[in-house]
């Protein structure tokens, strides 16, 4: 029998990917670039944030237009944490989930009864909400938002050092991927893709639809709000902005760029916009001109996105 | 306490003047997504484009009628182009490409505004005659915003009459109910719809240059004022030109209102400390809260063209 | 008869203005294989998605062995036994027909269970079609697929929307025979316009029309009943 669900881990190519980005910091600091080791982790982060939103849009069929909401909660949750002292990670983090899964919890029971183009809307308007809450609060600082003192410590290691939080960022990334991958070949994820093709036929074959949605929209918030927190330890500070729906769009615009519905489909966009952006803004100040041609390109000819670009490229069929 | 009833008429008059701008964004915006099911999120990029090109033309001629004449000429042309060129080929594509697509249009339209004007805000100055205020019986409100208010009641109606009562208004009426069903009748949509994205850019234009004057006409004044856009059409059913108007008048008098006189009211009945924020914030979140109830009650909004 | 597994009292369905289902009450003995006839817009279709939860009622009673069920939701109700197939083929269009028929497995409550899948897939005869997209089948498989799913969830009682809709007379032949195979062991609700396999598979037969029931009874009764006869006939004139 032939499972197309099935989502196939290739030990040797993963190995070598991995591999490599192990080595990067070492890279960097060879030729003299130690800011890439940043701009990289950065890149893990979005990539976490970006398979999040993935799960729901390519997976589930929900587009969530309104993601940006659970990494503003995650982040502004570490950041309130570490002005109230604590600065272990083992806290931090964990709790920044928690937050941004009540609040995935409480945001999609409401908006998971409505369907299409209005659940799109209806998302857009609970991330609006929470951005107005945000700003208007002194005590999360307002439009100015919060700077947090230092990175966080995971145990004896402290997060000061670039490369260290590039090897925490990566090993998550790693275990989400893995956790991602478990959850689509079981079960669970051959209904969530059902639910995509088929809504009304799941129910009427004996799904509890609404449940299952309301299970996938929380995880997906609980891990965007593991990468804002985790883009709050990076940065050293949090914002409004993180929350303003330009930035929902730019998650969203990073899904579909890598492509829909394929496990690596976050990553790529993640690191193909934000690479394509660093690597613009160097060249010339009107680089977000470059970067709408390029997404123009990718929509008009390449429907896939970039892992469709690349399975009919490495393919040939 | 009471607040003056002044001040709230003045803040209802303000209100009435956002709400019919809202309307000549909104109504571009649900004919183009119930006719065609597209979302357009370049449709606050038309209206940043009429601005633009309002405060050009003004600035070269002098006359603010011939910069909003400008600015109306240039941007359906510029609609059109953008319509034929692009837009036509997301029609039958999924919603997520569509975002994709048009969100890259704002991208490169904020640049090539960039390019040519720059970062900072620029000057469209309200015309001299109409700066000062003009006695309301018993109270004084600005002669300008009367004429904004004006402009938009005159463009509602007209738009009305042409959707109800013109040839061309019923064909758009079919297409928003049934797109199949009037091709099959007969309806040239693939020209009816350029028409129909002409009209709407016309009156981004429109909004652009009148609401010029009183924000600030700069980059990035598009994607604000579109997602009040979308809330508004949302609110009034999507394909509804109704339903603009009807949601287009709600946000605008809430907001308003919200804003002026919540913080007051939550002084009123809240201690300080917390009204002091709660008050702004509450205000703010106000019209995402409505759009959520309507959506509750009515999950396609109040008056949806489709089914 | 003894206790009915599925019984409809005083079912009623209105849309605005208009009754899509006027009063209507119906009671499946166990095992009965009851057909719903009627000229087109008369409900049939209301009438199944009103039982089967995807609607709910204005007025009426629907019980499933005994327990009211009017307001449950679609999929307890198929946990309950109660199944349906649509008039219009509802599939998954990206999975393999042998994925569409272990989802269908699993929705029911059996986990993913490829045996039983592949069972499934060889009692509905598209075992040659196993590992195609549902998307890519040929009419008629698609209709054998859409029963397949239905069939699958194990339901004891099924209520099945004009499974031959657009068949040809050989893959229709087909349906009849997979149908009729299952008389006895599942008590089954059919909405049908073939009339031939009607007569040939229904113990009893109920005529709706406008919403109404106006005849219930023995296939031969039916076929007699001056009503039914005026409503087919009556339909054929006007059109």
């Amino acid at each position: 029998m032939r499972d197309t669900l099935r989502i196939p881990l290739e030990p040797w190519p993963t190995l070598a990917v991995i591999a490599v980005l192990a080595l990067l910091p070492a890279v960097a600091l060879a030729v003299g670039q130690p800011f890439y080791v940043v701009f990289a982790t950065r890149v893990l982060i979005y990539a976490l944030i970006a398979t999040s939103l993935n799960l729901l849009i390519g997976y589930v069929g929900l587009v969530s237009f309104g993601h940006a909401a659970f990494v503003g909660a995650g982040a502004y949750t570490v950041a309130v944490l570490m002005a109230a002292g604590i600065a272990s990670a083992w806290l931090l983090w964990p709790a920044a989930i928690v937050v941004a899964a009540l609040l995935a919890l409480l945001i999609g029971a409401i908006s998971l009864r409505t369907r299409g183009v209005y659940f799109i809307m209806i998302t857009l308007a609970f991330a609006q909400m929470v951005y107005y809450l945000v700003v208007s609060l002194r005590v999360l600082g307002s439009d100015d938002g919060l700077t947090l003192g230092a990175r966080p410590t995971i145990g004896l290691v402290s997060l000061d050092r670039d490369t260290s939080f590039y090897y925490v960022a990566l090993a998550i990334l790693l275990a989400a991927l893995l956790a991602m991958r478990a959850l689509l070949n079981a079960p669970f994820g051959r209904a969530l893709q059902g639910i995509r093709d088929n809504e009304i036929r799941m129910e009427a074959i004996g799904f509890p639809t609404y449940r299952l949605k309301l299970l996938a929209f929380v995880i997906a918030g609980a891990a965007a709000g593991l990468g804002g927190g985790l883009l709050a330890s990076l940065n050293g500070l949090v914002g409004p902005n993180l929350l303003h729906w330009p930035e929902s769009g730019v998650l969203m615009i990073m899904v579909i760029l890598g492509g829909t519905g394929r496990l690596l489909g976050g990553v790529l966009g993640a690191a193909a916009l934000l690479i394509a952006q660093e690597a613009l803004a160097g060249q010339t100040i009107h680089w977000p001109l470059a970067i709408g041609v390029v997404l123009l390109a990718v929509v008009l000819f390449a429907p896939q996105g970039l892992s469709g670009l690349i399975r009919r490229g490495g393919a040939g069929s | 306490m009471t607040l003056p009833p002044t001040l709230i008429a003045e803040q209802l008059l303000n209100g009435l003047q956002l709400g019919l701008m809202l309307f000549l964004l909104a109504a571009g915006l649900t004919l183009v997504f119930g006719i065609m099911d597209m979302i357009n999120l370049a449709h606050g990029s038309l209206y940043m484009i009429g601005a633009y090109l309002a405060a050009a033309v003004t600035e070269a001629s002098g006359s603010f009628l011939l910069g909003i004449a400008g600015a109306i000429a240039g941007t359906a042309l510029v609609g059109i182009a953008l319509e034929v060129a692009l837009l036509r080929r997301l029609y039958r594509r999924s919603h997520l490409s569509q975002v994709l697509a048009t969100f890259a249009v704002i991208l490169i339209a904020n640049e090539v505004v960039r390019m040519i004007w720059g970062s900072q805000p620029i000057l469209l100055a309200m015309p001299a005659a109409l700066s000062g205020p003009v006695e309301l019986g018993g109270f004084r409100y600005p002669a300008y915003r009367l004429v904004v208010i004006g402009a938009g009641l005159a463009i509602a109606l007209l738009l009305y009459l042409l959707v109800t009562r013109s040839r061309a208004g019923m064909w758009v009426r079919a297409g928003a109910s049934d797109r199949e069903m009037a091709e099959v009748m007969g309806v040239d949509t693939r020209t009816l719809f350029t028409l129909v994205f002409a009209i709407g850019a016309a009156l981004c234009a429109v909004a652009g240059a009148l609401l010029g004057p009183l924000l600030a006409v700069q980059v990035g004044m598009g994607e604000n004022i579109l997602i009040l856009a979308f809330v508004v059409i949302t609110i009034g059913g999507i394909g509804s030109i109704r339903g603009a108007l009807v949601g287009a008048l709600l946000v605008g008098l809430i907001d308003t209102a919200g804003r002026a006189f919540l913080p007051f009211l939550f002084r009123q009945m809240f201690p300080a400390v917390v009204a002091a924020e709660a008050g702004p914030a509450v205000a703010s979140m106000l019209i995402y809260m409505l759009m959520a109830a309507v959506l509750f009650f009515r999950p396609t909004g109040l008056f949806p063209a489709r089914g | 008869m003894t206790a009915p597994v599925l019984s409809v009292s005083g079912l009623q369905k209105r849309f605005g203005g208009i009754l899509a289902v006027d009063d209507v009450s119906l009671d499946l003995a166990p095992g009965e294989l009851h057909a719903v006839i009627g000229p087109n817009g008369a409900g049939k279709t209301t009438l199944v998605h009103l039982l089967s939860g995807a609607l709910p009622p204005s007025g009426g009673t629907i019980r499933l062995e005994g327990r009211d069920v009017t307001g449950l939701a679609m999929h307890r109700r198929v946990r309950l036994g109660l199944a349906r197939s649509y008039q219009i083929t509802s599939l998954f269009p990206g999975f393999t027909v042998l994925e569409n028929l272990a989802l269908a497995v699993q929705g029911a409550g059996g986990g993913h269970d490829p045996a039983r899948a592949r069972a499934e897939l060889e009692a509905v005869g598209l075992a040659h079609r196993a590992d195609q997209r549902a998307g890519a089948l040929a009419h008629g498989e698609r209709r054998q697929l859409e029963l397949g799913l239905a069939l699958a969830t194990g339901a004891r009682i099924l209520l099945l929307d004009e499974p031959m809709a657009g068949m040809a007379a050989e893959e229709a032949a087909r349906i009849v025979a997979l149908i009729e195979a299952l008389k006895g062991r599942r008590t089954i609700l059919l909405v049908e316009h073939d009339m031939d396999a009607v007569f040939r598979l229904a113990d009893r037969i109920s005529t709706l029309v406008y919403g109404r029931v106006i005849a219930s009874g023995a296939p031969d009764e039916i076929r007699r009943h001056p009503e039914v006869r005026r409503a087919y006939l009556g339909e054929e004139v006007v059109a």
